[in-house]
């Protein structure tokens, strides 16, 4: 019998173990549900399947009376537009100002404290400033989130920048490379990459800031139902929106990872053998 | 005429002091290879003529000018670890070099361009002998073969100066000799003054056709760094007297080593 910490499942037993908490998760929210409602039938806080598949029916497949609209897919949309263009523009700046620090120590000396400030400035702390600034529309929850994220993927970046080998730095200049040379054929394509991986570890951070956005002033948004229906206390909606948000974050992880590893093969491989 | 002299060069890191009092002249189509102790500043004078360190005091000259201060085309350098890009094939390596110069705003070529690029660029890696991987990456590659790919790389700038840092220090010992068969032809063929930096003084020998051997002249036991390295042996490998010298100096040497 081999030491237990050397026990490494089969493929097919890998599957089984992965799959058990989410059944065991389900069977006891199932059961806690129907010895509540048995109690008291109008209780809300663990609704049935039915109810839940009742409120997604409803939200998602019916037309809103007032609006006349799907507001399922209307707050997805708002949350998906607002979330993309902020993390857009976030990867944008990082990757700019990153390399530009990275690679200049002139920029590096002027602009690395402020970034390293800036970073730590807790950013629901200046909502409010941000809602003062630039109104209650998208601006302002798109401004939040990219202050939440870009300093951190500036910096992360900028260190990525510099822990590249300077044997690489040196020698291209050795083959006649200038720094805009450099900077277009050494450095980004290497640094794409990391880019990802950075935006992908920043995504969490994104969607918190954009549902605190929502919650506190939008009109619609995954964030801002969740928050409008908690009065009423809708657990039956609350439950498969943020099952919903979860599945978002996690395609949105995915496809990141799949598209850098379709990109960027060479990257993926040296990592994995390292 | 000397193609590259080194006039009084000091070398020094705030208060410890690395090189000092070099006096040296190297012609064209020498073979100069360095050796002595772990942090004797031999790889510091590399830096220096490579342009990525600059001297304390006195100077260094390319061709009776003043060297220029940051690496470029004139040396071409092959350090033992990452000489090359990660994320270019072979071809790609080698071909990027000629890419720079030809497109200052993309440092990319299309066409007819790009294809007599290709073509000198082929001719060197097959002279490296990578002819059969010229579309793998150089992590798929083994670490003879990546300085294989590092060689060919620098070759195709024509440098009047080769620098070699430890480049095989990481090989094992047969993959060694077949690199060293490659460097000397490399060396013959495209007429280079080559700088090797190496902790095998045997190899020193074997490749060298100038051997430098550093060491502290002056030691003070109360701040060993108070003093920095001369070139304590300065052999011309391809007379016999001094091939003598040498070997009896790498014995002794190698004992040294040995005894630390």
């Amino acid at each position: 019998m081999k030491k237990l910490m050397n026990i490494e499942p089969s493929r097919p037993l890998k599957g089984f173990l992965a799959i058990i908490p989410f059944v065991v998760i389900l069977i006891l929210y199932w059961n806690a549900s129907n010895e509540r409602l048995a109690e008291n039938p109008y209780d809300k806080l663990l609704p049935s399947f039915t109810q839940i598949s009742d409120a997604v029916e409803r939200m998602a497949f019916t037309e809103d009376k007032r609006s006349g609209e799907y507001l399922f897919w209307e707050d997805t949309g708002a949350s998906l537009y607002r979330i993309g263009l902020g993390v857009l523009i976030s990867a944008s700046a990082g990757l700019l100002f990153g390399m530009l620090s990275g690679l200049l120590p002139v920029l590096r000396t002027g602009f690395s404290p402020l970034i390293t400030i800036v970073s730590l400035i807790p950013p629901m702390a200046i909502l409010p400033i941000l809602f003062i600034s630039f109104g209650l529309g998208e601006l302002a929850k798109v401004m939040l989130i990219i202050i939440g994220t870009a300093p951190v993927i500036i910096r992360d970046i900028q260190n990525q920048v510099r822990q590249l080998p300077s044997e690489i730095i040196v020698k291209a200049q050795t083959l006649g490379a200038n720094t805009w040379l450099v900077a277009i054929r050494v450095v980004l394509p290497q640094i794409m990459p990391r880019l990802i991986t950075a935006v992908r570890l920043s995504l969490g951070t994104a969607w918190l800031f954009l549902i605190a956005a929502e919650a506190i002033a939008a009109q619609e948004g995954l964030g801002y139902r969740i928050f409008l229906v908690r009065r009423y206390m809708s657990m039956d909606v609350i439950l498969p929106y943020v099952l919903w948000i979860t599945a978002l974050a996690f395609a949105m992880d995915f496809s990141l990872r799949k598209i850098s590893e379709l990109c960027f093969p060479w990257y993926h491989q040296q990592e994995a053998g390292k | 005429m000397s193609l590259l002299k080194i006039d009084n060069v000091w070398k020094s890191y705030g208060d410890v002091q690395i090189l000092e009092r070099l006096n040296l002249s190297v012609n064209e189509g020498e073979f100069v290879s360095m050796v002595g102790a772990s942090g004797c500043g031999k790889t510091t004078l590399l830096k220096m003529i490579l342009g990525s360190e600059t001297a304390t005091k006195g100077q260094i000259l390319l061709d009776n000018q003043p060297i220029a201060a940051e690496p470029n085309e004139q040396r071409g350098i092959v350090f033992q670890k990452y000489s090359v890009f990660p994320h270019l094939s072979v071809l790609q390596n080698v071909m990027i070099a000629d890419e720079f110069a030809a497109s200052k705003f993309f440092g990319r070529t299309f066409g007819k361009q790009k294809q007599a690029i290709k073509h000198k660029a082929l001719e060197f890696i097959q002279a490296v002998g990578l002819a059969h991987a010229i579309d793998k990456y150089p992590h798929q590659l083994s670490g003879g073969m990546q300085q294989r790919l590092a060689i060919a790389q620098a070759l195709m700038k024509s440098p009047k100066i080769l620098l070699l840092d430890e480049p095989f220090g990481a090989l094992d010992p047969g993959i060694r000799k077949d690199m060293h068969q490659l460097i000397r032809k490399v060396w013959k063929e495209n007429k280079l003054t080559i700088f090797m930096v190496t902790h095998d003084i045997q190899e020193g020998f074997d490749l060298g056709s100038r051997l430098w051997v550093f060491d502290k002249v002056r030691q003070d036991p109360q701040v060993p760094s108070a003093y920095g390295a001369q070139i304590t042996y300065d052999l011309q490998l391809n007379e016999p007297a001094h091939l003598a010298t040498g070997q009896s100096l790498a014995e002794k040497y190698v004992k040294k080593v040995a005894n630390l």
